[in-house]
């Protein structure tokens, strides 16, 4: 059984506007001391996905239809006391922005052992050394000292560290990582990347990561998880997504994304913006930005079904495999060619 | 605050000029004080955001600025800009000295450099349309009538592919990438020669992003413009650039032709970044090893001694770095235009921590710093 599956989860805002449908449809499934990538754009769905397995969207004017399944337990279902026990202690979430996830005027300290003390029947002074000891853990050099320190008189990377214990202490079972090192430079991201991974050795956690960045995504990822305007185009293991991507859309975020590795004479950009999810277009979604629209796809969904000879991996595209294979080829051939 | 006399042909380390550059920066010094006291303020200390940085930039070509937050880039941008007043050293831009010019004596220059910002939500004045947001350089200037700037304005808007029928919108109709073309045409409106670009991706989705990257790519062929580039993105800059900087804490640690640099960098600091940059390759990035530099960028208040990577740097030699503060000059059998601010850069690329640790005695290495 796996750790958590997500079965056709909707999620629908009503605002003055109309209903805003920011998930339609998504499923995934995750096991142990796995980690899932979701990559997708602003306003994909990404984030609200995990709020809602997590049961943090508001009650009001929100509606929230199909299964999440962790453990066997439907979460969609779960009453809020239940869901407070879960939150926390076998599911933690670290968010994007470590400057506002922390309480500014609590000490780290007093806010990781007020975590402990919530799940477990220990001692204040029990609470405060397992606090210590995952402040280490996360590499704050002198935590004995900095852990009655404020959260402003941290840097951005080493309050990244404080949110990542804080959602450890408690060895959850499933870790979600929303865009956890967005706000971070490129040497403090590798820092909390190196990080996630050898906790998520230690303790067979299962990490789901959102991000925006395939960067990210090859390097940590088992499973990928491709959304776009509120589903799922594309979900496959990392090394055929990398090797074969399916979707349209996956050709146009690997070839808009500048390399490192290769010397790139132009950028393949996708035109037009996405969709409003107050009206998304008919069919498929991704249809008004597409090089490769045909008739069918203006009037009808493509489903999320297998590619050919690999049951893994998952694509909701109308185009036939031929041009398929060929413009994945062209694809990688304009990476090799341009590596130095 | 004195800048010692220069003859106008050398900058202050001796780098000779052509007299074609665009624009020369020569040991560029920005300090911020730092005050106590309420009436009789005293200076207790400064932040040293800039100090010392020389580089040039010639007509046509895109010199990209790399580093972490608080390495200096920006605050190094606006002096260039003159937005903020150097603290010292020098600015000439097509060979003429703007560093102590005067508001009036400034305006004709402001024409030649515009920049395009960071954040397209914040940039823009929410209470002005988008026509008046990209004619006020126009009308501040004096160029043309009323007639004459609306139909460079539209002209402009559809340079930067936007529908030249939005000149009466606001900007919270536009998307964020379309906010981001409304501030380059803003930019484009004068006809500048050089333009600043102060991390204009970064706020951008990577679909927006390409195209806004494109876009600036066209534009400077179309026009021939001049880019400094400044972005903590290495990929972007890679794409981007002709020459690139990279900083550390107020100074330039390394600088080169691009592929130079990404292929063979040669300081630990750049090859530090390098590394920790995710690739968008499963089999790539299971086969190297991150270079996770221990703690984060000290103070720029009471930056370290003598080489100021030397605390984070896997190859300190305690007696050299510590002491001895490197100059940024051409090292090892680098190329020609390649400088390193190193006392022993890195002999090959890729290396694993390990092997950075276990620095080669590389006797060219140690001949070249005399």
């Amino acid at each position: 059984m796996p750790l958590l599956e997500v079965k056709d989860l909707k999620t629908y805002f009503a605002t003055g506007d109309g209903v805003v449908k920011a998930v339609d449809g998504v499923s995934f499934s995750i096991e142990k001391g796995q980690t899932l990538g979701i990559v997708g754009e602003s306003g994909s769905g990404k984030s609200v996905t995990c709020l809602t397995i997590m049961g943090l969207n508001p009650k009001r004017r929100t509606t929230s239809t199909g299964e999440a399944l962790f453990n066997g337990e439907d979460l969609l279902k779960a009453s809020p006391s239940r869901l407070r026990e879960i939150r926390g202690n076998d599911i933690a979430m670290i968010f994007q922005d470590p400057m506002t996830s922390l309480n500014p005027v609590h000490t780290v300290g007093t806010q990781l052992v007020e975590a402990v003390t919530l799940h477990r029947n220990v001692s204040r002074g029990q609470a405060k050394k397992r606090a210590l000891e995952l402040l280490k853990q996360v590499g704050i050099p002198r935590a004995e000292r900095r852990i009655d320190d404020y959260p402003h008189q941290f840097s951005g990377g080493m309050r990244q560290r404080v949110m990542i214990a804080m959602a450890l202490i408690n060895d959850p079972d499933l870790l979600i990582a929303d865009e956890p090192t967005t706000a971070l430079d490129v040497t403090t991201q590798a820092q909390i990347l190196t990080l996630i991974e050898k906790l998520q050795s230690d303790y067979d956690s299962a990490v789901i990561m959102i991000t925006h960045d395939l960067g990210v995504i090859a390097e940590i990822a088992d499973d990928v998880v491709v959304m776009y305007a509120a589903e799922v185009v594309e979900k496959s293991p990392v090394d055929r997504i990398f090797k074969k991507p399916h979707h349209p859309y996956t050709w146009g975020l690997m070839g808009s994304l500048p390399r490192l590795d290769a010397d790139l004479e132009r950028l393949t950009q996708i035109p037009g913006q996405p969709p409003s999810l107050l009206r998304p277009p008919a069919g498929c979604r991704f249809n008004p930005r597409c090089a490769y629209v045909m008739d069918v796809c203006r009037t009808k969904a493509p489903p999320l079904e297998p590619v050919r000879g690999d049951a893994t991996h998952l694509q909701a595209c109308h185009l036939d495999e031929e041009t398929k294979d060929r413009e994945a080829a062209r694809l990688l051939h304009m990476f090799a060619s341009g590596a130095a | 605050m004195t800048t010692p006399a220069q003859p106008p042909n050398e900058t202050a380390d001796g780098t000779p000029l052509t007299g074609d550059e665009l624009l020369v920066v020569d040991g560029l010094q920005k300090y911020f004080p730092i005050t106590r006291g309420i009436i009789f303020q005293k200076q207790i200390a400064a932040v040293q955001a800039v100090d010392g940085v020389t580089f040039t930039v010639n007509e046509g070509e895109t010199l990209g600025v790399v580093g972490e937050s608080g390495c200096g880039k920006s605050t190094m941008a606006r002096c260039v800009m003159k937005l903020l007043e150097p603290t010292g050293g020098r600015i000439l831009f097509r060979g003429r000295d703007i560093t102590n010019l005067s508001r009036s004596a400034m305006r004709p220059y402001r024409r030649e450099m515009m920049m395009i910002f960071q954040d397209p939500y914040a940039s823009l004045n929410p209470r002005k349309r988008v026509g008046f947001i990209v004619a006020e350089a126009l009308e501040l200037h004096k160029l043309g009538t009323q007639a004459e700037i609306k139909r460079r304005v539209q002209e402009l808007l559809e340079v930067v592919g936007l529908n030249p029928e939005h000149y009466n919108r606001f900007p919270h109709e536009f998307s964020g990438g379309q906010r981001q073309r409304i501030g380059i045409a803003r930019a484009l409106a004068v006809n500048p020669k050089l333009i600043v670009c102060d991390e204009p991706v970064s706020a951008l989705d990577v679909s927006v992003q390409a195209q806004v990257l494109n876009l600036l790519k066209d534009l400077q062929r179309d026009f021939n413009l001049t880019f400094i580039f400044i972005a903590h993105d290495l990929n972007v800059v890679r794409y981007i650039s002709d020459r690139v900087l990279v900083m550390y804490l107020g100074q330039i640690v390394e600088s080169g032709d691009r592929n130079n640099l990404y292929d063979s960098p040669q300081h630990p600091y750049t090859g530090a970044l390098l590394s920790a940059v995710p690739v968008a390759d499963p089999e790539v990035s299971r086969g190297r090893q991150r270079i996770v530099l221990e703690g984060d960028v000290p103070s720029p208040i009471n930056p370290p001694k003598a080489c100021r990577f030397h605390p984070r740097c896997p190859r300190f030699v305690e007696g050299r770095c510590d002491v001895e503060p490197p100059e940024l000059v051409l090292r090892g059998a680098a190329a020609p235009d390649h400088l390193t601010r190193c006392h022993y850069p890195l002999e090959r690329w890729p290396l694993t921590v390990d092997e950075m640790r276990r620095r080669e005695e590389a006797p060219a290495a140690a001949a070249s710093e005399g």
